[in-house]
């Protein structure tokens, strides 16, 4: 009897661990959805290099709806799910709410910073980025004029502009840089057609240079630059293939690496604050054979040195949401 | 603001305007007849994924029209047949249609084309490019001449630029959109059809009486909203964008619903309604922030102010919005 009652309590262990072993990591989309040639297709692609290198699986759920949120990261948490990985700052709330009812699961977030003892917040430098193409922007740029298109209107993309600015006026002191929002709600970051609007207008404004920071939006930002003959950057993924030869770089955020460093590390990540910057490759700017032609020798030693400088701390880059206010542009 | 920048604003507002200017149109037939119809974002949506699938593959733009108009055609026709024909709720069968174009758009994008609900880009003669009238200056100037086409423009003549920036360099659906609102007032209100529909949508029982078909003059409206649902979602990705993305309507078949309510279901007043709010958003856009002396007008006040003048219309203060009489409601003939 007390040999079964053995048996029986190292099958039901075997199978508690048994479970846990299989745990397999969740990745959650936010709205913009898992294709949008930017930020959720760059998580993708990490998760999805994560699933080959270790031939493990993963689940994942796209969005609908803000009302959601809570729900998808419950479902994945009751299911057993371990890690969950979610691309968005919009989950902020949703995971503070969540994260303390399931202390034995951990939960990255990107873009946003969680306070809880089981959650992982990744964070990028993306002005460090920003300010890079800015620079070639500025340099690329015969009028002297360069744009720069966000999606929705919240810090994290004025970080973006912010950077941009910097990178701009650090070239030429002397340039202007236009910045537009495109919506206030989420529906801006699928809105290609007040893209393409806001392109043609910062175009006549004198804009040759046109960055953009805006999910879905973009391609319709990236599809009027090159129709009407000027340059553009894109932005979390590289993007020079979209319209090779008139795109001048992308900015690269590497979410992929998050959430493929999150996948790896599994259940027993370590949590708590995490910065990608430009000292740990966490943003960058691509270059391919799509670009080469675009971006001059000079260029891209400049950049390089400055880049440099930046993860070395000689050039100190000034981040929009440490203090809500920007030195090189208003809004 | 000078001149040059006054047409620009303008020359956007065409462009935002003809999406809304064909919707509303659509949504005026049918409502006129007595069909509500909250559907034309749905339609539209259908109408703007089918057109750039097809113009992708096949590279012709006129067939993706085709396809588009056909695809958007279905979808009234499910519409006619769910609120004519079965005489059920005409706002749910809308909501329907409006999440199923939602849902199957992406669906069938993925499907095709692996481009998680895109299209691939259109071009070449896969979409619809911009009509440069005689004597207008425009791309091909600037290449001759070798500078920047804002360059020149910013010389010429304001005649000149009224034409070459507002006027000319727009796809061909824009000029065919503005043609359609004179075609729709003669419809309505110059023909023998035009009668019977707005009697339809008046008093049903007294077209029934005079032994027309209610049913078949209700289909008819339907299909006619369909069409021009069609060419609204067909201009959306193949002459403003060069492809389909998911959701890419973005809300325009709702401000176009207001748009009717704004206009009071006439269709010259739709034209300036449409107009108003493409001239409110081109202006939100261009101008982000508004300052008039002192006083800061944020952009959020701009993007809210063609609901803001919709709800002051149904309100009362400018005048009363009366929906066509036998509207939404399905028509019984005996009891």
């Amino acid at each position: 009897m007390s040999l079964m009652k053995t048996l029986m309590g190292a099958a039901a262990a075997m199978a508690v661990t048994a479970g846990s072993a299989l745990a397999d990591p969740a990745l959650i989309f936010d709205l913009g959805g898992k294709f949008d040639k930017s930020f959720n297709e760059a998580a993708f692609n990490g998760a999805q290099r994560w699933s080959k290198e270790t031939g493990g699986t993963f689940r994942e759920i796209e969005l609908q709806s803000e009302a959601q949120r809570e729900q998808a990261l419950r479902r994945f948490a009751e299911a057993g799910s371990n890690p969950i990985v979610m691309a968005g700052f919009a989950f902020g709330d949703a995971l503070g709410q969540v994260a303390n009812d399931y202390p034995d699961t951990k939960f990255v977030i990107i873009d946003m910073v969680v306070d809880a003892p089981n959650v992982r917040s990744v964070v990028f430098n993306e002005h460090e980025g920003s300010y890079l193409v800015g620079m070639m922007a500025a340099q690329a740029s015969k009028s002297g004029t360069v744009g720069f298109i966000g999606g929705m209107d919240i810090p994290l993309i004025r970080k973006f502009a912010c950077g941009y600015a910097q990178g701009v006026k650090a070239v030429n002191a002397d340039a202007t840089v236009i910045s537009n929002m495109t919506g206030t709600t989420p529906a801006a970051w699928n809105d290609p057609v007040k893209g393409s609007e806001l392109t043609k207008a910062q175009i006549s404004q004198g804009a040759d240079v046109v960055y953009a920071a805006a999910g879905g939006t973009g391609v319709g930002i990236l599809q009027t630059a090159a129709d009407e003959g000027i340059l553009s950057i894109g932005v979390d993924s590289n993007q020079n293939h979209l319209h090779s030869g008139k795109i001048l770089t992308s900015m690269m955020k590497r979410v992929d690496n998050a959430v493929f460093s999150a996948f790896e590390d599994g259940v027993d990540m370590q949590t708590g604050f995490s910065v990608m910057g430009l000292a740990n490759g966490g943003v960058g700017y691509s270059m391919d054979e799509h670009n080469a032609s675009l971006v001059s020798k000079d260029m891209q030693m400049s950049v390089d040195a400055a880049a440099a400088q930046i993860a070395t701390g000689d050039i100190t880059v000034h981040d929009y949401t440490s203090d809500e206010s920007c030195p090189a542009l208003s809004f | 603001m000078d001149f040059l920048t006054l047409i620009q604003v303008l020359d956007s507002t065409v462009r935002l305007a003809v999406p809304l200017l064909l919707a509303c149109l659509a949504g005026l037939f049918s409502e006129r007849a007595g069909i509500f119809d909250i559907g034309l974002e749905g339609k539209m949506l259908m109408a703007a994924f089918f057109s750039a699938a097809v113009a992708a593959v096949t590279g012709n733009v006129w067939l993706g029209l085709l396809a588009g108009v056909a695809s958007s055609l279905a979808l009234a026709g499910l519409h006619g047949l769910a609120s004519i024909t079965f005489r059920g709720n005409q706002l749910i069968s809308g909501v329907a249609i409006n999440f199923l174009a939602s849902g199957l758009t992406v669906l069938i994008a993925q499907n095709w084309f692996q481009q998680g609900g895109r299209t691939p880009s259109l071009i070449g003669a896969g979409r619809f490019n911009s009509v440069e009238l005689p004597f207008a200056i425009g791309p091909t100037e600037a290449e001759a001449a070798g500078r920047p086409l804002s360059q020149l423009l910013a010389e010429a003549g304001p005649l000149q630029q009224i034409y070459s920036e507002l006027l000319s360099g727009h796809s061909v659906l824009v000029y065919l959109s503005f043609l359609a609102v004179p075609l729709t007032a003669w419809i309505l209100f110059g023909t023998r059809f035009g009668l019977r529909l707005r009697a339809v949508g008046e008093n049903p029982a007294a077209v029934d009486t005079a032994g027309v078909s209610v049913v078949g003059l209700r289909f008819a409206a339907v299909g006619i909203c369909g069409i021009l649902c069609g060419i609204a979602g067909a201009y959306l990705a193949t002459a403003l964008q060069a492809g389909f993305v998911k959701e890419m309507t973005a809300g325009r078949g709702f401000i176009a619903l207001a748009a009717l309510i704004f206009a009071k279901w006439r269709p010259w007043h739709a034209l300036s309604a449409t107009l108003l709010f493409g001239l409110l958003q081109a202006l939100a856009l261009r101008f982000q922030s508004i300052n008039l002396g002192g006083i800061t007008l944020p952009v959020q006040l701009m993007e809210a102010l063609p609901y803001i003048l919709t709800v002051v219309i149904l309100a009362g203060f400018v005048g009363k919005a009366v929906p066509p009489k036998a509207g939404g409601t399905p028509y019984v003939k005996e009891r």
